[in-house]
């Protein structure tokens, strides 16, 4: 009898093993196929073969597959957490302690983690909060949110003690906050408290810029039209504009949020120039060379480019703007960077269409500010005020 | 990494299983394909013109059958296909998880739930949200469109067939206050308007792959109209500048009304008749849609609708103006059969139930009218107690009305 069963374990072991390393092999190229995806729909046939067979793995696979997030693109990702979706709303139990592991390896991809959370949460909440306690400076933004969370709650409790205690949870926790409106929720408590911030800097807004305008941009053509500071920025040359010459100026702006607001700048009669474009420059001092974040806020159509190479534009005109409405990747080079806005306000007339104005900053993937070496502190109201143009007599 | 042998088991055969099963499917759904599915299967309905098939003869709070949470908000209705009941959310502080839900007709539970993560821009304005497009399904597949731009594809039971991300392809696809428009989906292909200020298109996916089938260059101008069934294969695309009717097997225009529209609510085509809010409302004339070009049979500048879309049945036409006035006209001219101020105001398009009509104010006041030709009057109402911008859903299951963070199942009559 010995001797059949060590015949058995002799045969199936091995044979076990090999299922197991096909298996993975198998879930392994199907992941990849899945990370094949591209624009347009391309790879999706294959994909949608390749998902069906994701979806139905064990849920023990769990981790492997989160792991494949790390080096997915958009599109493929979703195809992935979809598949993550579907397994775990099938199965019995999760693997809560490889799940647990891969949540605490902050190399892993952010979105994958917590989404390990959430797996997490859904079986053992008590577990997942006790995890989340220590993640207030977490690479994921959702995990990171839900902890500053936790600890604004916390410093309201803290209020009733005694301001002390409720100052430094509160400046603990707007140092690790990224979300604008938690951000803002902390700086209004710590104003009650007695405390100033300084939300430019905060943000990492910028608001020292070397301005040139107007120049013309009827009927919306200004856009795609190439001016002089496109080709290259020189700041003592002046260039023929809309209404006469025009020449480059400094342009400091004293608001929380970093607006920089064209119209005063440039102040035209009634509600301000229509159909015009203007431009923004400024040099931006790295550290050293990194990947960075430039985000901006804008209601007109714009256009940025970082050392001469444009990033994006858009030709939409007063549709609405917030902080960090447009992200764009880039390369800080060490030293000096050059940041050109270009900015083209349209015709309309109406209350809401006024608006001739942006907001930009540079910061890490979490939202986090980096600032600029030679970074000029943050202007008052009145020095700002200095920098702005005269309105012209009607 | 080795995996443990439960996978194995559940990798290798389940794999093998779902693929046999994938073969013998197929060739079964492909027969249904071409068919309009039974239920509430797109924005406007199963006729396209915002008729359900149920009657109500009145409205309480006895008719509230269920109410369920929602994962997220949203402004997208619901459809209803198969005895089950499909939805999409968003949630997160900047509305970027994107959910699919699958809810029981009969109970509301929930019989399966997705999210994705967004890829495009999900700004918007406050009064919209990120699940404003409607989903569509041909009774096969549904088809779930967002704001940002992410199109999903998924089996009835949840099983994703596909995924596009349109901004990734076209950068500057998108509004900054919202995308609002639905999908149509006829003879394999869903349509999509992505239409703004910027970049715009209208494409046609394949309903295997997602892949384009054809796209086409919209005006540069912000639309949230939807597109409309017009007739299989043929879909109506409306903007500024008129409706484009397109054959939705190439991408070709069959024709055109050039005569301008609204940007705000759609056109609806009830039997031979396209109704289309352009300066009030004008009616074309389209009993041979693919061959010729529509003839206008009128147009009226008492009908004009506000937000909500128009909505026909029989020889009637509804529309709610700005103002909250439900007028009613005659399909066959234009004239004017007679008003009624509602309590508004009115985002979410009215649902017509044989002789009643339901509509549902911004504050969640359902108000259930009774009509004939000549006279109509409020017989009931029920205040919900929540944001409704959403338009209703009905089937003989029930009618859907979405909520804020809730959907309602009220009961309809039975025979």
């Amino acid at each position: 009898m010995r001797v059949f069963c060590l015949a058995v374990i002799i045969t199936v072991l091995p044979l076990a093993n090999g299922l197991a390393d096909d298996a993975g092999r198998h879930l392994q190229a199907d992941l990849q196929t899945l990370k094949n995806v591209g624009n347009e729909g391309r790879g999706n046939p294959k994909a949608t073969q390749c998902w069906q067979r994701v979806a139905t793995a064990s849920a023990h696979a769990l981790p492997e597959i989160l792991t494949a997030l790390d080096d997915a693109n958009p599109l493929a990702a979703n195809w992935i957490r979809l598949a993550v979706d579907a397994i775990a709303s099938q199965a019995n139990s999760l693997p809560l302690d490889s799940l647990t592991a891969f949540l605490a390896d902050t190399k892993h991809n952010p979105r994958a983690r917590r989404l390990a959370w959430e797996l997490i949460d859904s079986r053992e909440p008590r577990l997942a909060e006790e995890l989340l306690a220590g993640m207030i400076d977490d690479p994921s933004l959702e995990l990171r949110h839900d902890a500053v969370a936790r600890l604004i709650d916390a410093a309201t409790q803290e209020k009733k003690g005694g301001s002390a205690a409720a100052t430094t949870s509160l400046k603990k926790a707007l140092s690790a906050a990224r979300n604008v409106d938690q951000i803002k929720t902390i700086t209004a408590s710590l104003k009650k408290l007695g405390e100033s911030i300084d939300l430019q800097e905060q943000f990492g807004f910028i608001t020292d810029w070397q301005l040139i305008g107007p120049f013309d941009n009827t009927d919306e053509t200004g856009f795609d039209r190439v001016f002089p500071p496109e080709q290259g920025i020189d700041l003592s040359t002046r260039y023929p504009g809309k209404n006469g010459d025009v020449t480059w100026r400094q342009f400091l702006s004293a608001d929380p949020y970093g607006m920089m607001d064209l119209n005063k700048a440039f102040p035209g009669p009634g509600d301000g120039l229509k159909e015009v474009t203007a431009f923004a420059a400024t040099t931006f001092f790295a550290e050293k060379s990194r990947p960075a974040e430039v985000r901006l806020g804008c209601k007109n159509a714009w256009k940025v480019w970082h050392n001469g190479k444009l990033l994006f534009g858009r030709d939409e005109y007063h549709r609405g703007m917030r902080i960090d409405q447009y992200t764009m990747p880039v390369v800080l080079t060490a030293g000096e960077n050059t940041l050109l806005v270009k900015l083209c306000q349209d015709g309309q007339t109406k209350d809401w269409t006024k608006q001739w104005q942006f907001q930009l900053r540079v910061c890490d993937a979490t939202g986090g500010a980096i600032l600029s070496e030679n970074r000029p502190p943050t202007p008052g109201p009145e020095q700002a005020a200095a920098t702005h143009g005269k309105e012209p007599p009607l | 990494m080795k995996a443990p042998l439960s996978m194995i088991a559940s990798y290798a055969v389940r794999g093998i299983i779902y693929s046999a099963l994938m073969l013998t499917a197929l060739p079964l759904c492909t027969a249904t394909h071409a068919g309009i599915p039974p239920g509430w299967p797109a924005f406007q309905g199963p006729n396209s013109d915002g008729t359900g098939n149920a009657t109500i003869s009145e409205l309480n709070d006895g008719r509230i059958a269920w109410r369920v949470d929602l994962p997220g908000s949203g402004l997208s209705s619901p459809i209803i296909t198969d005895e089950k009941i499909f939805l999409t959310c968003s949630s997160g502080s900047e509305q970027d998880r994107l959910h699919v839900i699958c809810l029981d007709a009969e109970t509301g539970a929930r019989t399966w739930h997705r999210q994705l993560w967004a890829t495009g821009r999900t700004m918007c304005h406050k009064k919209t949200n990120v699940a404003a497009p409607s989903p569509c399904t041909d009774g096969k597949h549904i088809y779930a469109l967002f704001s940002s731009n992410d199109l999903a594809c998924f089996d009835l039971t949840g099983r994703l067939v596909w995924l596009r991300g349109i901004t990734a392809d076209y950068p500057n696809v998108s509004n900054s206050l919202g995308m609002s428009s639905s999908l149509v989906v006829t003879n394999g292909v869903v349509v999509a308007q992505v239409e703004n200020d910027s970049e715009s298109y209208a494409i046609g996916f394949d309903t295997t792959t997602g892949q384009n089938r054809w796209r086409l260059d919209r005006p540069k101008a912000a639309n949230w109209t939807s597109p409309t069934l017009l007739a299989a294969g043929l879909v109506g695309l409306q903007s500024k500048n008129g409706i484009d009717a397109i054959d939705v097997a190439n991408g070709g225009v069959a024709w055109q009304y050039t005569g301008g529209a609204s940007t705000i609510p759609s056109s609806c085509r009830h039997g031979d008749i396209l109704f289309v809010p352009s300066q009030g409302l004008v009616a074309l004339s389209c009993s041979n849609l693919i061959d010729k070009a529509p003839q206008q049979l009128w147009k009226s500048s008492r009908l004009s609708p506000g937000t909500p879309s128009p909505v026909a049945s029989d020889e009637t036409v509804f529309t709610i103006s700005r103002g909250d006035v439900l007028t009613a006209g005659n399909t066959a001219d234009g004239e004017r059969r007679w008003q009624l101020r509602l309590k508004g105001p009115f985002s979410s398009t009215p649902v017509v139930l044989e002789d009643k009509l339901l509509a549902i104010n911004e504050e969640g006041v359902a108000q259930l009218v009774a009509f004939s030709d000549d006279q109509a009057e409020v017989i009931g109402t029920l205040d919900l107690e929540s944001t409704v911008l959403a338009s209703p859903a009905v089937s003989s299951a029930g009618i859907l009305i979405r909520g804020e963070s809730s959907l309602w199942k009220l009961r309809v009559d039975t025979e």
